[in-house]
């Protein structure tokens, strides 16, 4: 055991998680967005529009995370038309090309949780509001939203987890998250089990935070 | 299309190859997975809290890192650790194990977390009533484990040992890293090779697609075989 190693590269993975954060923050805002559309998506009638939603969805969670940033980095510079839009500005950077499927791939994934906790919610409910007078929008947002969110939080919460793992993808598109650095320091003093100790160590420390947060919401929106 | 063409002029054949070592791969790794479980889901299940510790730290230091860190772990220590256990036997020369090998250990101790996961919720939500019948009846442990636990611990594991596969198959991608010539690998050498990058990637996604549809199709007629009388 090379403990000296060891405490060297910890503060350099240490900044590098920084990047991990940001990288799973950020994809995470987005593609709660996306998530969200593609969950209203898959309840509509339309048997076009739901049928589009449950494409979307089906192709991202049959394929891995590493095809999906390799068409977007490498792929899509590619076509012409792209390359010359101001388009390219976002898609040349591996930064954003690495966002952008991560936002994609847990969009995925939380418009089935989503889906699956909206369809839970009892129809009474949604029928008391109705003959309370509510109008179906606000239906929709007070009390349609927030039981959905409650009920998806234990699924959500793994999804952030398995999101978190996911980041360190961004490592074979040239980012320096904290799967990178690792991997830089190891493949410079090749001593892999000191530094899988420390960067696993940090990536476990975030899972614990997360768990726990998760949970804490759990408990605060319980009802 | 004639990208894709068998022989030498296109890229069909590797491809093909390719496919069929994903599989290779992800059927190896599942079934390390599985022999991992067997170790640790009775550890999980065991009185003794320090037996349940060390599964304990197993399943959560897998599940809570990434696979990729993993990988590089194995990649980069896998013949170093062999070669300290071979230099304890006297054996000192130089070790190289190949990517195949690394590779399934590697996605297969990672799916071997999550099959323990499965097993051990399989078999708490066996009915605690026929554990007992069975002591009733004078069954031995281990024919209480063959005739009772698992025939019903299978009913109960093959959905969600359906996800564990769909896991383990699209994890086997990042065993490209190490150059192991599996879909990934291939279509990158050939992304390079043609400077069709789009097209290549676009493929191998569709060939997963394919994998993961076929495989459904096979688990789900497992599924039903399993819950015959039920």
């Amino acid at each position: 055991m090379d403990f000296e190693l060891m405490i060297n590269s910890f503060p350099k993975l240490l900044n590098a998680a920084v990047v991990t954060l940001k990288l799973l923050s950020v994809s995470l805002i987005v593609g709660l967005f996306i998530g969200l559309l593609f969950a209203i998506l898959r309840l509509n009638k339309n048997i076009f529009i739901n049928k589009f939603a449950y494409g979307y969805s089906y192709v991202f969670r049959g394929t891995p995370l590493l095809v999906q940033i390799f068409i977007i980095y490498f792929g899509l510079g590619q076509i012409e038309s792209l390359r010359s839009s101001f388009l390219w500005l976002i898609l040349k950077e591996p930064y954003w090309c690495a966002i952008i499927a991560f936002a994609l791939n847990t969009g995925a994934y939380t418009s089935e949780i989503l889906r699956s906790a909206f369809q839970t919610i009892k129809p009474g409910i949604i029928e008391a509001g109705k003959s309370l007078g509510i109008s179906n929008k606000i239906i929709f947002y007070k009390v349609q939203i927030p039981i959905a969110i409650r009920q998806s939080l234990p699924a959500y919460g793994n999804e952030i987890i398995l999101m978190l793992k996911g980041t360190s993808l961004a490592s074979t598109v040239t980012l320096m998250d904290l799967t990178g650095v690792a991997k830089y320091i190891i493949s410079t003093t090749f001593k892999p089990i000191e530094v899988f100790i420390v960067a696993g160590g940090i990536y476990l420390f975030m899972t614990f935070i997360i768990h726990n947060l998760i949970k804490f919401l759990e408990k605060k929106y319980s009802y | 299309m004639e990208l894709l063409a068998f022989g030498d002029t296109g890229w069909g054949d590797e491809l093909f190859r390719a496919t069929l070592m994903t599989i290779a791969v992800s059927i190896t790794a599942m079934l390390i997975g599985f022999s991992f479980a067997a170790i640790f889901t009775p550890l999980k299940l065991s009185k003794f809290k320090f037996l349940n510790l060390i599964a304990n730290i197993y399943t959560t230091v897998i599940r809570g890192v990434p696979e990729l860190l993993v990988i590089y772990l194995f990649f980069f220590g896998g013949s170093g650790a062999i070669m300290f256990v071979a230099s304890m036997f006297g054996y000192n020369e130089y070790i190289e194990i190949n990517a195949f090998v690394t590779g399934s250990f590697a996605i297969g101790i990672i799916s071997g977390a999550y099959s323990t996961e499965v097993f051990r919720g399989a078999i708490q939500s066996i009915d605690k009533g026929q554990f007992e019948a069975a002591k009733v009846l004078g069954f031995s442990k281990f024919k209480q484990f063959y005739k009772i636990v698992l025939p019903q611990m299978l009913r109960l594991a093959i959905p969600n040992l359906s996800n564990v596969w769909q896991i383990t198959l699209k994890d086997t991608s990042l065993i490209s890293v190490t150059g192991l010539v599996e879909i990934m690998r291939q279509s990158y050498i050939a992304a390079g090779s043609t400077r069709d990058p789009l097209f290549f990637y676009s493929f191998a996604a569709v060939l997963y697609l394919l994998l993961t549809f076929i495989s459904m199709k096979l688990i789900n007629k497992l599924e039903v075989k399993y819950s015959r009388g039920y």
